[in-house]
């Protein structure tokens, strides 16, 4: 074995050598490095990021997968609508409208069952394969039979992991036929499709990755198979999410050519990043820090309604809180303008209906204004002359600590005392989930475009038992009105936009007077960022983030 | 008593050593995963999100297990670390062991870069207020060490950024690189200044150094003003004793009066003190991290708790734990050495 033992010397004297020859490297390197440190003590660093980069600073905390049939995060949602084209997308112009994305045109059959989508032609995954009506079909059962947690946005459509063979079947390469279970609003099923489980996965990819019967989840988790106007190149839990533009994306190549995206926690580093220019757009700036760069000439501020709102829960178990002059009295004594402008400076806005000014459907009137007497004469009428003792569940973040103290202020002008129990957001909700609180505050922000992912989850409360499995709002305030919940059912049926609108207005003013929520405010988004940036869409919702049209 | 042949009390010493190592990191996997199961979140709620539908919250509890009874929770965890595996992350969704290897150097780069620079300024310190004791010199130490003990460390992080970086430049924002560097540097230790010099990137090497500088330095502050004043009180003991007087009254040169014969003979208990300083840097320190978005241990740690991600947890303590040992037993090695009286011991 004279050969073998020629090539192991033969190994270990290369490798002797590139150990060497790296040593001497990386000495020179340290040599060179150190020189440099010293020479520069008081030099100013010139920070700038590439003219072809676009760096944000974001709190990227709760990424967890990037498979979008079983990311449901904020930050990832935002991620992934760059990276995976869906079947229909909102128009960034207008989100009430829908366009189509993967899928081009559409025709709906006169029973309102089946829906048929002729794909876009010459769209590309990122391996450069093309996109066909079998990687859709394939993408859409894939979500309902590995039944994450997004997966009831489907499963609400019908299809379940026994039918969806027959129900998302591909014709042939540029036709997908879907059928649906009932003859839903055309909008309700386009909007449905233009969330995260729309998202178009490259199949043959996903599939030479899978393990177990995962269709590649365990893969994708870490990886992208998409066809978006970015691919995933790299990723450090909490530290930084690095974006490659797509030179194919089928609304052309996208400006940025790289999107990074780092985590960083503390809002005042973000001030002093932006201000430096390290990074070009500042995510997570507090009233404070926006308030120090308000003069600042390099920078400026863009802010946008979100569908997101902030309310106050009122659970049906606590006795006083069935009375529907009592909640009439609390929400008459809200200072809900005062709240806005004092505390909130500008971040939120006043908003009294479950669904956000500037969304399909949406009422956008103020009913309530603070009213003092009014409200301690309800107290009265009630039986409580003296007055309640009620605790409210806060997480100890900003906005809801600050909400929480006003609050206490404001009920305590009417006689309620209110004890305020500040916990971590994941524990409120856990609590809330149980129904183990008396008041709560909490947001709620829409999974889809549609109006009925928000009234169905705020009104439906098919078993109010404690074992109760859908987990509604109505359910964990504990309470049922089931004419609510089946004009939710009317709604979502109902094929005529304009009738539609007209139900969704009733449900949201009953809710306002008998429901067990009171809405008091819808946020606004403030993005700093340095002046030459341009482009920059944030869109109603918490995935609705594009990228692609961004300059600077 | 014969002493025992130098091998077999090699074999005795590395025994005990790795025995109550184990009872140790033991201990604190009881401890730790009970406190888990205290904490009011829902772990389940975390994976499968809150709108999830219940059978996909049912299929979550079953991943995690937690529908097993606690004792056999516990007792499948300690099985599996048994045999070398931390579990997954559920925050990250990749394996502990692949986080901790990467936020771990993180940390120990920044606790070393602050204990060397706290020990650096302490110790001599500590000596001149011990030398000068009562005098001004003395004053200005215990002033200045005060303020590194009572100031929130979350301020001076956020103080020294508006200074030395937003204002004045000398040092990097936040973060480890420069975004010029930052992904385009092979993770070969995890080591971010052993990297780029791998790498052969000088450039990158005095940008990782003006990333580490500043927050090593206001953890090197605080290590420094517990140093400093330990030393000062080890020194100040020292100083009082006969020998000293006596060699004071024969003339010895006052420094090396100082030095080498004081100094020595409390290098002994600044040992532990240096140790204990580290120990407390590497067992993360939570808010430097957050202030500089520094990725390492402490602030991993924090956040697993926050999303009741027990394997995370587990993992993470696990991964300071066994630093905390290691660190005790160089404590003590170092001793032995240091010591004359210990090396009698081992001997006898």
């Amino acid at each position: 074995m004279i050969h073998s033992e020629t090539a192991r010397l033969t190994t270990a004297g290369s490798l002797r050598h590139r150990l060497r020859h790296g040593l001497v490297r990386a000495g020179a390197t340290l040599a060179i490095g150190l020189a440099l440190a010293l020479g520069l003590p008081g030099a100013q660093v010139q920070a700038a990021t590439p003219p072809d980069t676009l760096v944000m600073a974001h709190y990227i905390d709760d990424v967890t997968s990037f498979d979008p049939a079983e990311s449901f995060e904020l930050a990832t949602g935002e991620i992934l609508n760059n990276v995976y084209l869906r079947l229909t997308v909102p128009d960034p112009d207008d989100f009430t409208k829908i366009l189509g994305g993967a899928a081009e045109s559409w025709t709906i059959s006169e029973d309102g069952l089946t829906y048929t989508f002729t794909m876009r032609p010459g769209v590309k995954f990122h391996t450069g394969r093309p996109l066909t009506a079998h990687d859709a079909a394939f993408s859409l059962q894939r979500v309902v039979k590995l039944a994450k947690s997004p997966v009831f946005i489907l499963n609400a459509l019908g299809w379940t992991p026994e039918n969806v063979d027959r129900m998302v079947v591909a014709k042939d390469d540029a036709t997908l036929v879907l059928t649906m279970s009932e003859p839903f609003a055309p909008s309700y099923v386009l909007n449905s499709l233009s969330s995260s489980v729309g998202a178009v996965v490259d199949r043959t990819e996903a599939m030479a990755h899978e393990t177990d019967g995962d269709f590649g989840n365990g893969w994708l988790k870490t990886n992208t198979a998409g066809s978006g106007a970015y691919r995933l190149v790299t990723w450090r839990p909490k530290e930084a999410v690095v974006l490659e533009a797509n030179p194919d994306f089928y609304m052309g190549a996208p400006k940025m050519k790289r999107v990074i995206i780092r985590h960083v926690p503390e809002p005042t580093a973000q001030r002093l990043l932006l201000e430096k220019g390290d990074v070009d757009i500042a995510r997570r700036l507090g009233t404070e820090q926006l308030k120090g760069i308000a003069g600042n000439p390099d920078l400026k501020v863009e802010t946008e309604p979100k569908a997101t709102i902030y309310y106050l829960a009122m659970n049906q178990k606590v006795p006083a809180l069935t009375e529907p002059k009592v909640r009439e009295a609390i929400r008459r004594a809200i200072d809900y303008q005062g709240i806005a402008t004092n505390l909130l400076e500008g971040l939120y806005r006043p908003h009294q209906s479950i669904l956000g000014a500037g969304s399909f459907a949406a009422l956008d009137d103020l009913p309530y204004v603070r009213d003092v007497e009014k409200a301690k004469a309800l107290m009265v009428e009630a039986g409580h002359p003296d007055g309640l003792d009620l605790t409210i569940d806060v997480s100890g973040t900003a906005p809801y600590r600050d909400i929480a103290q006003a609050l206490q202020a404001n009920l305590a002008d009417i006689g309620i005392r209110l004890k305020i129990v500040t916990a971590d957001t994941r524990q409120v909700l856990t609590k809330y989930r149980a129904r183990g609180h008396e008041l709560l505050l909490m947001y709620w922000s829409p999974d889809y475009g549609d109006p009925n992912s928000t009234v169905d989850y705020f009104a439906r409360n098919p078993d109010n038992s404690d074992a109760g499995t859908a987990k509604t709002i109505a359910w964990r305030n504990a309470w049922k009105n089931d004419a609510l919940g089946e004009m939710a059912r009317a709604a979502v049926l109902e094929r005529d936009d304009a009738k539609r609108v007209g139900i969704y207005h009733d449900i949201q003013r009953r809710l306002r007077e008998e429901g067990p929520v009171a809405v008091m405010f819808q946020q606004t988004e403030p993005t700093a960022m340095r002046k030459p940036v341009e482009g920059w869409i944030s869109g109603p919702a918490f995935d609705t983030y594009i990228y692609w049209r961004i300059t600077k | 008593m014969r002493a025992a042949p130098a091998g077999l009390r090699m074999v005795r010493v590395t025994a005990g050593f790795v025995a109550g190592l184990a009872v140790t990191l033991l201990g604190l996997i009881v401890v730790t995963f009970l406190i888990g199961r205290v904490v009011p979140i829902d772990p389940a709620l975390v994976v499968a999100g809150d709108r999830a539908s219940p059978e996909a919250y049912a299929a979550a509890r079953t991943a995690l297990g937690l529908d097993l009874p606690l004792h056999e929770q516990l007792a499948v965890y300690v099985w599996n670390v048994l045999n070398g595996d931390l579990g997954r992350s559920t925050m990250t969704g990749l394996t502990v062991a692949e986080d901790v290897a990467r936020v771990f150097p993180a940390t120990i780069e920044l606790a070393v870069a602050g204990t060397l620079i706290g020990v650096g300024l302490g110790v001599p310190l500590g000596v001149l207020a011990a030398a000068r004791a009562g005098r001004l010199a003395d004053h200005v130490v215990r002033a200045v060490a005060l303020v590194g003990y009572s100031v929130p460390v979350f301020w001076l992080g956020l103080v020294g950024l508006l200074v030395f970086y937003a204002r004045l430049g000398w040092v990097a924002g936040p973060g480890r690189l420069d975004v010029a560097w930052a992904y385009t540097i092979p993770e070969v230790t995890g080591f971010v200044l052993i990297d780029t010099v791998l790498a052969g990137e000088p450039e990158a090497m005095v940008d990782a150094l003006r990333h580490l500088i500043l927050p090593a330095s206001i953890l090197g502050y605080f290590s420094m003003a517990y140093v400093a004043r330990m030393t000062r009180s080890l020194m100040i003991g020292e100083l009082s004793q006969d020998y000293v007087v006596a060699a004071r009254a024969k003339g010895v040169p006052e420094a090396r009066i100082l030095w080498r014969h004081a100094f020595r003979n409390i290098s002994v208990p600044l040992v532990t003190v240096i140790a204990l300083t580290f120990a407390h840097l590497l067992e993360g320190a939570v808010l430097t991290e957050t202030v500089f978005a520094w990725p390492g241990i402490g602030l991993y740690i924090t956040q697993a708790l926050f999303a009741a991600d027990m394997n995370a947890v587990l993992g993470g303590t696990l991964a300071v734990g066994l630093g905390f040992v290691l660190i005790n037993r160089a404590a003590d090695l170092i001793h032995r050495r240091l010591d004359a009286r210990m090396r009698q011991e081992v001997r006898a």
